[in-house]
């Protein structure tokens, strides 16, 4: 069964949380991972293969570039899952 | 013209204790950091030797979980010990450009490096995470430090199997003395408790299997030694010269005297069992420290409680020091933690400055029945060290036929 928006975006606050130690409710779907969250390169990476097995998506390295924002993620993550 | 270099903090995270204080009181205490192992892959890998020296506070009770996730083991104690011994020290306000960091390991991230092969075989190449590379390589535990304390006048890391922290602390001491540095953090840490390193030490015969009694396995010197006791960890001092740490108002624990690293080239593993080179880094040692044989008042052997590795160090001691030996307390302080291979050198080193700051030589627990060919004045009781000036010094060996020696004087 999908997960809706929210759900998603809990999950991967989670991820970020457990990857770079950024509070979970900072985490907003209005947020830049490079210029408000501060995200490395290689730490995106790794957010990006945890949300792969977590939500059982598959996320292409030629789309990461495209995932500006968390809300860009969840979006993705919300239309993949389909 | 030479600088006198002092040691003014410490840290560590051992199988006695979580921090230096709580290690101290532990091996005064005559305790023992070994337990048996109770994780899962204990059994499953059929592994013949069931325990080990544990790490008596887990890392994940101090560091923060992402600390923990982006770190290796061993770059999880090293950081531990790091920051302790830098909050020992005052967190002193030092120029990042005079502040380095010489550490060491064995064998480094070795956790990390088999959780990814294990992730690659059963899951795919997708599921290795980024940080598989920084986390494994063995220069992480040292850049873990350097980074969270902000040194940049240089990461080194020493790789020397056993000798590694010993010959960190030598490396320290001659930056310091270069110039290149004012404060330097040096030490080592070690976390190889997994069933390959087990498995392989095993196969060589070098770990005790006493599974039915783990407490007593580590016995150095005793007739019934039979192997060491793999050990995980990690301590760090902080060396400053005596200017620099004086103009700070610092607490000083004990004068660093330098030492020496020499090798063997004898056989990769077996020690030399003459002990030349390993005789002569104690000499050396000594001679840099402007000393005399007969000022030297306390030895940490390395002493693993293996047969063939105790008997040769005592060979090279007996070698060195002639009937001086006799009268010289010396202490393996193994018995109680196990053996941290690249954290080794830095524990001993730090119990030694201890040793020469309280005036107590640690105890050597596990001793019941001394082995007739090692006649020496083994330290089995918490032992008042005299008054005075007192010179100690602790000795590493390593796989690889590396020696090395660092040399300490009580303040």
């Amino acid at each position: 069964m999908a997960l809706s928006t929210e759900e998603v975006l809990t999950g991967l606050a989670e991820l970020i949380n457990d990857e770079t130690g950024i509070s979970a409710d900072t985490v907003e779907m209005g947020k830049s991972f490079t210029d408000d969250l501060d995200i490395d390169s290689i730490s995106m990476m790794t957010i990006v293969v945890n949300a792969e097995e977590k939500f059982d998506v598959k996320i292409p390295d030629e789309e990461v570039k495209n995932l500006k924002s968390v809300g860009d993620a969840v979006d993705f993550i919300v239309k993949a899952q389909v | 013209m030479t600088k006198k270099i002092v040691i003014t903090g410490i840290g560590a995270t051992s199988p006695l204790g979580g921090t230096a204080a709580d290690s101290w009181s532990a091996l005064l205490a005559g305790e023992s950091g070994t337990s048996p192992l109770d994780h899962e892959w204990v059994a499953r890998t059929q592994l013949p030797v069931t325990f080990a020296a544990q790490a008596r506070v887990p890392s994940i009770d101090v560091l923060t979980r992402h600390e923990t996730k982006r770190l290796d083991p061993s770059s999880q104690f090293a950081l531990i010990a790091g920051r302790e011994a830098w909050a020992d020290a005052g967190s002193p306000e030092a120029d990042p450009e005079r502040l380095a960091v010489d550490w060491a390991t064995g064998i480094g991230g070795v956790w990390t490096l088999l959780d990814a092969w294990d992730t690659l075989r059963e899951r795919g190449p997708r599921r290795v995470l980024p940080m598989t590379v920084p986390m494994l390589m063995p220069n992480g535990p040292g850049a873990a430090i350097g980074m969270d304390l902000h040194a940049r006048a240089g990461i080194t890391t020493v790789v020397s199997a056993c000798a590694s922290s010993t010959e960190s602390l030598v490396n320290a001491y001659n930056r310091l003395q270069a110039g290149l540095a004012d404060i330097v953090i040096a030490g080592g840490s070690e976390a190889a408790i997994h069933p390959l390193p087990i498995a392989s030490f095993a196969a060589m015969q070098a770990l005790s299997k006493r599974n039915d009694d783990p407490a007593t396995a580590s016995r150095p010197y005793d007739i019934t030694r039979d192997g060491f006791v793999l050990g995980e960890g990690a301590a760090a001092l902080v060396v400053e010269t005596e200017e620099h740490a004086k103009a700070r108002g610092a607490r000083i624990y004990a004068e660093l005297l330098g030492g020496a690293v020499t090798s063997d080239a004898y056989h990769i593993t077996a020690p030399d069992p003459e002990g030349t080179a390993a005789a002569r880094a104690m000499i050396t040692a000594i001679k840099n420290a402007g000393a005399s044989l007969a000022d030297v008042s306390h030895i940490n052997a390395h002493a693993t409680s293996t047969p063939v590795g105790d008997i040769a160090e005592y060979n090279a001691l007996r070698r060195v020091f002639g009937d001086l030996l006799d009268g010289i307390p010396v202490s393996a302080t193994k018995a109680s933690t196990g053996h941290l291979l690249g954290g080794a050198g830095a524990i001993e080193a730090l119990f030694t400055v201890l040793a020469l700051a309280e005036r107590m030589a640690p105890p050597t627990i596990n001793l019941l029945n001394q082995d007739p060919s090692i006649p020496l004045d083994v330290v089995t009781m918490p032992r008042t060290l005299p008054s005075g000036d007192l010179l100690a010094i602790s000795n590493s060996f390593g796989f690889g036929g590396h020696n090395a020696v660092v040399a300490f004087r009580s303040i």
